[in-house]
């Protein structure tokens, strides 16, 4: 194992990551906000109104950084949870279930914009494209993942069995998107179907990117706290977590 | 105790499947039963007007498939999980992921290739005309044991948990839709005259794919299951 | 200003997917923070109370 550099192995010790992933949480939460004031700034005054959809393309500044974000997170939550299983790392593995809630409200999110943004041009809430069909099969397969995680007692089952699964699903998630394009195109109705982005052009390219990362930000922040609660129920009996709630009890 | 060699025991453990859904066939037959209750609650919920079946007919046979297919795929391990003979299995010398292809050939041929025995009857009853028989049959022949190499992993991942078999459904019927897109699709076309080899040479892949990873899958979910 | 909030006619639906963004985000971060707290008092008691 001399491929993990010092620092990183020192990381993987529960009692290590608790501290650290606090203190990341705190600068990414920061981050997260100074972009997303940035972002908001950029995509609600300072951009132009789309000359076919006009504002209400400023949903696009929400929607499509959500929908990046669902799948992301899904990557990084299959890749932390095949670390976690295959070094048996707990801080990787409580890294994969803390992203599921994080990505399926991100999926969740847009989803729901997506609708918003539909309802205004193509007359109805929701239309089976291949975006949003697309999204709402990975919801399926985020609350799979949660099902699958809340239905079995041990952790650290339950933490190689969701592993399982979420590798599954990454080579799935390529074949179903695939599937589900080909299946639209079959069934292109009447009216154009597609969620079309606008033409994207600088000054919307800017609040896009910024929201983007604000997001990102976010994502890391949020999962770093949750992971912090996952180690500490896991390892509830253990002495560091004692000695911890001694010290806050102290203060 | 004799080392079986590899494909000895691949045989038996086949034969030793079989036998045992032979002495239930009765109950083999539900998720069959299953099926075709299914596709007749169509025309009596909507309209049973010939040219709407017809419409339907291809999209509905193959949901149908996929429920019946998650109704018997909570028999594949289950009855050795209940008597401790699917532990014996993992502490046998020979490579899991093998042993698990003669059960998930076992599952198929009980569950998987008497839907294409029903699927002519079925087609009767929605209307689907006969120059469509014959892609269903092609799809369902693709489509059906890719159906169980997907479910057998989930099966893996749920055995011995409450609430299983919802649970099951949860996590594979989004792993289905693939399969039920382009097989649902190459029927349409076919009744419309259409070429469908595209179709049914991604449902081959689709087959290809599982056939060699989804074993893999399976038997890792069993050694974690039963921890 | 009064236009910003108009949205060229859009508001309905650019306002609620703003906010319902705001609400989202808001509640995924809450959601930790009370239950580390909830888990903090509980280790506490429980350590209190001399349990193992």
């Amino acid at each position: 194992m001399s491929i993990i550099p010092n620092w990183l192995h020192r990381l993987s010790s529960p009692k290590n990551f608790y501290r650290f992933a606090g203190t990341a949480s705190n600068w990414c939460g920061w981050i997260a906000l100074v972009l997303m004031i940035a972002g908001l700034y950029y995509g609600l005054v300072d951009s132009p109104p789309d000359y076919q959809q006009g504002d209400s393309a400023r949903i696009m500044y929400v929607h499509v950084p959500a929908a990046w974000m669902s799948m992301f997170v899904y990557m990084v939550m299959a890749s932390s949870a095949a670390v976690g299983m295959i070094w048996r790392i707990k801080a990787s593995s409580a890294f994969a279930n803390a992203s599921a809630p994080v990505g399926a409200m991100f999926t969740a999110l847009a989803l729901v914009t997506g609708m918003l943004w539909g309802k205004p041009m193509w007359g109805t809430y929701w239309v089976w494209d291949a975006r949003l069909t697309s999204e709402l099969i990975l919801l399926f397969l985020y609350l799979g993942y949660m099902a699958l995680n809340s239905a079995i007692e041990d952790r650290e089952t339950a933490a190689r069995a969701t592993a399982i699964l979420a590798l599954v699903g990454v080579v799935n998630i390529p074949i179903i998107h695939y599937s589900v394009e080909w299946w639209n195109t079959l069934h292109q109705g009447a009216t154009v179907t597609k969620l079309d982005k606008p033409s994207i052009h600088i000054s919307m390219l800017i609040p896009l990117l910024l929201m983007a990362f604000a997001f990102k930000f976010y994502y890391l922040s949020n999962v770093f706290r949750r992971a912090r609660c996952e180690l500490l129920e896991r390892e509830q009996g253990k002495l560091w977590v004692r000695e911890l709630v001694g010290e806050k009890n102290g203060e | 105790m004799s080392e079986a060699k590899l494909g000895t025991a691949f045989i038996s453990l086949l034969r030793r499947d079989l036998m045992l859904a032979y002495r239930h066939r009765a109950q083999m037959m539900n998720p069959l039963l299953f099926f075709v209750i299914v596709v007749s609650l169509f025309p009596l919920g909507l309209d049973p007007e010939p040219e709407l079946l017809h419409t339907i007919a291809p999209g509905v046979i193959w949901v149908a498939a996929l429920l019946a297919a998650m109704l018997s795929l909570d028999n594949m391990f289950r009855s050795d999980f209940e008597d401790g003979s699917l532990e014996q299995l993992l502490l046998t010398p020979h490579p899991l992921p093998l042993l698990v292809l003669a059960k998930i050939l076992a599952h198929w041929l009980v569950s998987g290739l008497p839907l294409l025995l029903l699927a002519p009857l079925l087609g009767m009853l929605l209307n689907l005309g006969s120059e469509s028989l014959f892609p269903l049959l092609a799809t369902l022949a693709l489509g059906t044991p890719v159906l169980s190499l997907i479910g057998s992993i989930g099966v893996a991942l749920t055995v011995g948990l409450r609430g299983g078999g919802v649970l099951l459904s949860l996590l594979i019927l989004p792993l289905f839709i693939p399969v039920l897109i382009f097989a649902a699709a190459a029927v349409g076309n076919a009744g419309a005259g259409l070429d469908i080899t595209g179709q049914l040479a991604f449902l081959g892949s689709l087959l290809a794919l599982a056939f060699a990873l989804a074993p893999l899958a399976t038997a890792a979910a069993l050694r974690i299951s039963l921890n | 200003m009064s236009e910003f909030f108009y949205m060229g006619g859009y508001a309905f639906y650019v306002w609620t997917s703003y906010a319902l963004t705001a609400f989202f985000l808001l509640f995924s971060w809450l959601q930790p923070r009370l239950r580390e707290r909830r888990l903090l008092r509980d280790i506490a008691r429980r350590v209190r109370r001399g349990d193992r």
